[in-house]
């Protein structure tokens, strides 16, 4: 080389194919909704329409997708937490963690219809289990349970809650290194406390940046409500589908308002989510 | 996803490690685990068992097929399931001609742009489908880019989604199968044999990711047969609606065709993790959006 600055590139245009592709079938129908949110029903750009988020309907929308992501998260987070405890360090047969990997691959892409059919069939008026308590003298429609509101879809979403906190979480749990372990020991520290104090702080931003992930997960999940209650139960995804099929809000900028604020929830978890993995990988990696 | 579920779905491919991690557990720990592994199990297979149940007993309280024969000689089944058949096919074909020459190219001569290619490709984390959907409506139903006038050409546009949806899952599969292999060093020895580009990643790329290409299509594939959001709000007659729409009847047909979906899933998933199994030290996959 002598010194001169390399000729210009055109490397560049290789991905090109990739960036129109994306920009017709991705960015494209997002950027079309977050321009059309900031127009006015009758032309001229406004921020009217988010101000018009705090319409009751769209807040309760948005207020039972928050908790219902966020209990599913949590319980779902928890709860698979535990599960990959136990296949790991809880001395279970071997053939339980390639079985619940597996299993978790499977779990955590059966989301809607086939899913919200099979809980019809188990805890639907007639299912299996609501007949099964119904035997011992229990009702469960009797109480505030019913497999078409927020505390049966909060059951039928942790079945692909669990599995992909298993999934995620599991190499977290393998990347504790042994030496920690025998140091607390030799330090005498019980069982309780290497997890109390070792463990679980070093874990601690992946399990947090995992429930954060499993918040998205639920949130943007559309078809499993759809197919369980038909519409019925008023989540945000359930609302802009609403809104695809017939304006239900009667006001065409807030529904734009309205997935642009969807999208807007899923891009901070997923930033928080990736955050939280960097500084975990400070000490897993 | 469904989660592309997918609703997004989502989704990792784990291998078990090779080597066997020393478990000393104590007897308390030991109970708690089987505790927590029960309670795991009896949730996970209830449904499965329930759905069973409903499937195999179509005709008073004897076992029979008689649900899956009434499932599969319906002609709206195989109508609709065929359609998503082709559509997933489609969707694979098109993922992968648009992510592996650019993930190859990205490799080989512009790592620079890695990071912008790899945050568009886990847009579709940030875009629920519902969303998407509302946005491709709008993109094509009105002058200039009016597509989504006829059945067929709303069709290629389902296609063409699903295709978007499939790229967290596609590209990190073929960029995990990019790493293991030396790109560069194939590259230059084919071309120093004279092959031209389109040979070079037909006969010398294509072939080295055949286990990551396999991984990410079937992946694609449990997760578009069964779609049913982008589907619907286009109104596609596909699988997805069809089975949305026989759900609520409580009869053995839907209880059969979960079965099946159920087994279409794990049969991908089984094979995937049989593929990434039989390919020691490959990089694990991870849904890391």
């Amino acid at each position: 080389m002598e010194g001169q600055r390399p000729p210009r590139s055109w490397n560049w245009v290789g991905i090109l194919p990739f960036l129109l592709f994306s920009s017709a079938f991705l960015l494209g129908p997002a950027i079309i909704l977050l321009v059309r949110s900031l127009q006015a029903n009758e032309g001229g750009w406004t921020l009217g329409n988010y101000r018009q988020l705090i319409d009751p309907q769209v807040l309760e929308a948005y207020g039972l997708s928050v908790r219902i992501s966020i209990v599913t998260a949590v319980v779902g987070g928890v709860f698979g937490f535990l599960l990959a405890w136990a296949i790991i360090y809880g001395g279970l047969p071997r053939v339980f963690r390639s079985l619940l990997t597996t299993f978790s691959g499977v779990a955590s892409n059966f989301a809607g219809v086939p899913l919200a059919a099979a809980f019809i069939f188990t805890l639907g008026r007639i299912g299996m289990i609501t007949a099964l308590f119904g035997f011992f003298g229990i009702d469960l429609y009797d109480s505030d349970f019913s497999l078409y509101n927020f505390w049966g879809l909060t059951v039928v979403y942790m079945f692909f809650q669990f599995p992909l906190m298993v999934l995620t979480i599991t190499p977290a749990l393998e990347g504790l290194k042994k030496e920690w372990k025998e140091a607390s020991e030799n330090l005498g520290a019980t069982s309780w406390q290497y997890w109390r104090h070792v463990a679980l702080p070093v874990l601690m931003p992946s399990i947090l940046g995992t429930i954060i992930l499993l918040f998205g997960n639920a949130f943007g999940a559309h078809a499993t409500a759809y197919a369980l209650t038909g519409g019925t139960l008023r989540l945000a995804t359930i609302l802009i589908g609403a809104q695809i099929s017939g304006d239900v809000l009667q006001n065409q900028g807030l529904g734009y308002a309205v997935a642009m604020g969807m999208v807007l929830i899923m891009g901070l978890s997923i930033g928080l989510y990736t955050i939280l993995q960097r500084r975990a990988e400070r000490w897993l990696a | 996803m469904a989660g592309v579920t997918v609703t997004a779905p989502p989704v990792v491919i784990e291998t078990p490690p090779a080597i066997a991690t020393p478990v000393r557990a104590g007897a308390g720990s030991k109970v708690l685990a089987w505790v927590i592994m029960l309670a795991g199990v009896l949730y996970f297979f209830a449904p499965l068992v329930a759905t069973g149940e409903r499937a195999f007993r179509a005709i008073g309280r004897t076992f029979s097929f008689e649900a899956f024969r009434r499932v599969i000689t319906d002609p709206e089944f195989l109508r609709t399931f065929g359609e998503s058949v082709i559509n997933a096919v489609a969707t694979i074909v098109v993922s992968l001609l648009v992510i592996v020459p650019t993930a190859y190219w990205v490799t080989l001569k512009v790592p620079k742009l890695r990071s912008i290619i790899e945050f568009i490709t886990l847009l579709p984390f940030v875009i629920p489908a519902v969303v998407l959907v509302f946005g491709l409506i709008r993109m094509y139903s009105r002058p200039p880019l009016a597509i989504l006038g006829s059945y067929g050409s709303t069709r290629i546009i389902l296609i063409c989604a699903y295709a978007a949806l499939s790229f967290p899952y596609m590209y990190r599969s073929v960029d995990n199968g990019l790493r293991a292999i030396n790109v560069r060093t194939l590259t230059e020895a084919a071309q120093s044999l004279g092959a031209t580009w389109p040979t070079i990643v037909w006969r010398v790329i294509f072939p080295n990711l055949r286990v990551a290409l396999l991984s990410g299509a079937l992946l694609t594939f449990a997760i578009v047969i069964g779609e049913l959001t982008v589907a619907l709000y286009l109104g596609q007659h596909t699988f997805g609606p069809f089975m949305s729409n026989l759900v609520r009847n409580f009869v053995a047909e839907p209880a059969a065709l979960t079965i099946l979906s159920f087994a279409m899933t794990w049969g991908a998933m089984g094979f995937i993790s049989y593929l990434t199994r039989r390919q020691p030290g490959k990089r694990r996959m991870r849904r890391r959006p």
